[in-house]
């Protein structure tokens, strides 16, 4: 048979869906029998795009021309002009000047918002083959930086590709390096920090099982820059795939001369070695990482002295988060102009984000910095499923903060994302929409920073938990209001007194929902009432007697057996025996049956 | 390995990468091997692959592994690359889809309906930006 000359892919997501695409795919059909291209044209409807804020949307492959807002009346242009005479509908297609402004890379010409640097290779190359990296110029930056580059261009070109730290702080990466660099020293190490541990967040575990040999490459540059001969990966033992896969990069990388004795005949050698975390989440903190590698128990310590000068083993140390680290081979390879053209003023390059919880298409998205809010949940996302209300998003885990409707068009950086009272983190996005309960959310995540505190000092050890006391009453219904004040006086102690990083921001979920939502703290307060209806002890199932049929549904399915009735009779709720699973309210199709 | 073996051996690896031959000897499927995916089902759509691969004796097809493409609510991820066919990266790739795959799309060169998904993000690394 003869192969079709094109493809029009007709997106068929359910926000497209709603807007005719099914339409358009029938149009189509019947356009390229009428017209005579049945036979060299495919229409084929496909998976969401992720574009929905643009759809109704289709793709002609392999010309690659993105049209968006079709209408099914548009279904006769584009077979006629595009698909028979092999012209572009030029008013149908995506304006792409205006994404091109966002990422200003000129020379390229595309029209999605993601942006991938740190994902260059994720998806694409097969991880357990070095040969394949690269293919796609792997190890060229390490080339260029052992034969072409001297140790203070390697500083200069991170200097002004403006990198900052991926791990959460933010710190500029060049000055890290030029810190241990500049420290006189026989003995100095490199050290990876992926040790991930928010809930909700896995870009480094992906970006290490995606392309293990880009955090090789630049760690062995860093080595270089700094003096450094030997390298530590701290990676948590929960991720055995991404470990394996880096024992066999690391075996590959020896066998070719890029990693170990004498690198590819320069005279630099550099070695690495895997530790693996037992899934302590302070162990990201990097005093308390570096203690760890050193086998103490992994408690943080006082800075300064800051790794830089005083790491591992009392030596300088350069420690990195995964995805800096997968930024630094582009960097030296395409230099630091080329990095800090993509992004905002004082926030470069791109940042990866777990998209998770309430959104129709979680996943590993990238964009470039100043991406907003809006365009990562609604055009990338997809929105909120089950045409349920957007709420907020929670970033930096549980250090971070909410960001609620009002600021959905923030654009995402370092600066803004402060202040709005949350942090970048490490990359965890989770969407809440109306059925998340505020209060629960941000006791979700003190009980998770009160499981992980070492223990250490006394601000995090006891205001933490006293924190989730007061928490855990408030949502029980037992709250009073001087709780509220009693909250921010603990917070603020733990802020200035904590020893390390995860005591100092632990109460950031709890201030930041109470600036937002505080009307829902006093609610569970003063009136006893959860207003998205999520606290248990504060909500009650009943049965609206102008909407029951008695169809008996919700008494068969209630497990506790607290629903009587005769049948075609009005039903009721014991709210002695009721234990709130909400199986009545899914069960019941007539909508009879409330949340109070 | 010295610094030339190392760049002509990039060299012939370039090359390999961007051969699209026509004689049907370069048919590639790459399965998405994250940990997302493998929890998504992917080992058991590679076995499927591996199957059907089997029985229609197909023996031109090379099945490898990649990482995460980022599309975690379409896992398992499989993209296509074939001569006459653009490339396609399918999602929810059960078994089921898997030998559909290759029946219509490898066999047939006609995409699978309702699975075709796109690439997030224009590729960097490539000369020109492939999308």
């Amino acid at each position: 048979m003869a192969a079709f000359t094109n493809f029009v892919l007709v997106c068929g997501g359910t926000g497209c869906e709603a807007a005719k695409a099914d339409q358009i795919y029938k149009n189509l059909m019947h356009e390229c029998e009428h017209q005579g291209v049945k036979d060299k044209v495919q229409v084929v409807k496909t998976g969401c795009f992720g574009f929905c804020e643009q759809g109704p949307i289709v793709k002609v492959l392999p010309d690659e021309s993105f049209y968006v807002q079709v209408n099914p009346e548009d279904a006769k242009e584009i077979v006629s002009e595009h698909l028979v005479k092999g012209r572009e509908v030029s008013r149908l297609l995506y304006n792409k000047a205006e994404s091109k402004k966002r990422a200003q890379i000129d020379e390229m010409d595309f029209y999605q918002k993601q942006f991938r640097v740190v994902l260059r290779n994720c998806g694409l190359i097969n991880p357990e083959n070095i040969d394949e990296y690269l293919g796609r110029d792997g190890y060229v930056a390490l080339e260029k930086a052992l034969f072409e580059m001297k140790p203070d261009d390697i500083i200069e070109e991170l200097k002004k590709s403006g990198l900052r730290g991926r791990g959460g702080a933010g710190f500029p990466t060049w000055m890290k390096w030029n810190f241990t660099k500049q420290v006189e020293n026989d003995q100095k190490y490199v050290v990876c920090n992926a040790d991930e541990g928010d809930p909700g967040a896995y870009m480094d575990r992906s970006t290490l099982e995606g392309d293990p040999h880009s955090i090789l490459e630049a760690m062995t540059i860093a080595g270089y820059t700094t003096g450094a001969n030997y390298g530590y990966i701290y990676i948590r033992a929960e991720y055995p795939l991404a470990i394996r896969r880096l024992k066999i990069a690391m075996q590959q990388a020896r066998e070719y001369g890029v990693l170990g004795d004498n690198i590819l005949d320069s005279g630099f050698s550099f070695d690495i070695e895997i530790r693996l975390g037992a899934g302590a989440f302070v162990c990201g903190e990097e005093t308390a990482l570096l203690r760890s590698i050193e086998g103490e128990r992994g408690m943080p310590t006082p800075r300064p002295p800051f790794p830089a000068t005083k790491g591992v083993f009392g030596q300088p140390t350069v420690i990195n988060n995964v995805e800096t680290w997968a930024n630094v081979p582009i960097i030296v390879m395409k230099g630091g102009e080329w990095f800090s053209k993509i992004g905002t003023e004082d926030s470069k390059g791109t940042k990866v984000f777990a998209l998770t919880g309430k959104i129709r298409n979680s996943g590993l998205v990238e964009v470039p910095m100043g991406t907003t809010l809006r365009e990562i949940v609604f055009d990338i996302g997809g929105g909120i499923p089950n045409g349920k209300e957007f709420k907020a998003v929670q970033t930096g885990g549980p250090s971070g903060g909410v960001i609620t409707k009002d600021y959905l068009d923030t654009p995402i950086d370092y600066v803004h994302l402060q202040e709005l009272g949350s942090i970048m983190g490490s990359g965890g996005m989770i969407v809440m929409d109306e059925d998340d309960c505020m209060v629960d959310v941000s006791k979700f995540y003190l009980g998770f920073t009160v499981d992980e505190s070492c223990g250490k000092c006394a601000p995090c050890r006891v205001g933490g938990r006293t924190l989730y006391n007061i928490l855990d009453r408030i949502t029980e219904g037992e709250g009073e209001m001087e709780d509220l004040e009693k909250i921010k006086s603990i917070a603020h102690a733990m802020q200035k007194a904590s020893l390390c990083g995860l005591g100092q921001t632990a109460p950031n979920p709890i201030i930041s929902t109470m600036t937002y939502f505080e009307d829902e703290y006093k609610a569970h307060i003063k009136d006893q009432r959860c207003p998205s209806g999520h606290c248990k002890k504060l909500i009650s199932y009943h049965i609206l007697a102008d909407k029951c049929i008695g169809c008996g549904l919700c008494a068969r399915r209630c497990p506790v057996n607290a629903i009587s009735g005769e049948i075609r009779q009005l039903h009721s709720i014991d709210q002695d025996i009721c234990i709130k699973c909400g199986e009545c309210y899914n069960a019941c199709k007539f909508d009879a049956v409330y949340v109070r | 390995m010295t610094l030339e073996e190392l760049r002509k051996l990039r060299e012939e690896q370039k090359k390999s990468l961007s051969r699209r031959s026509t004689d049907n000897k370069d048919i590639q499927i790459i399965v998405g091997m994250g940990t997302c995916g493998i929890a998504a089902g992917a080992k058991e759509t590679l076995d499927a692959f591996m199957e059907e691969l089997d029985e229609q004796d197909l023996s031109s097809v090379k099945v490898t592994q990649t990482g995460c493409m980022g599309l975690c609510y379409v896992e398992p991820t499989v993209e296509v690359i074939m001569p006459d066919m653009p490339d396609v990266i399918y999602g929810k790739v059960d078994p089921e889809i898997a030998r559909k795959i290759i029946r219509k799309h490898v066999l047939n060169k006609t995409m699978v309906n309702d699975h075709v998904f796109d690439r997030p993000a224009a590729d960097i690394v490539e000369e020109g930006g492939k999308q």
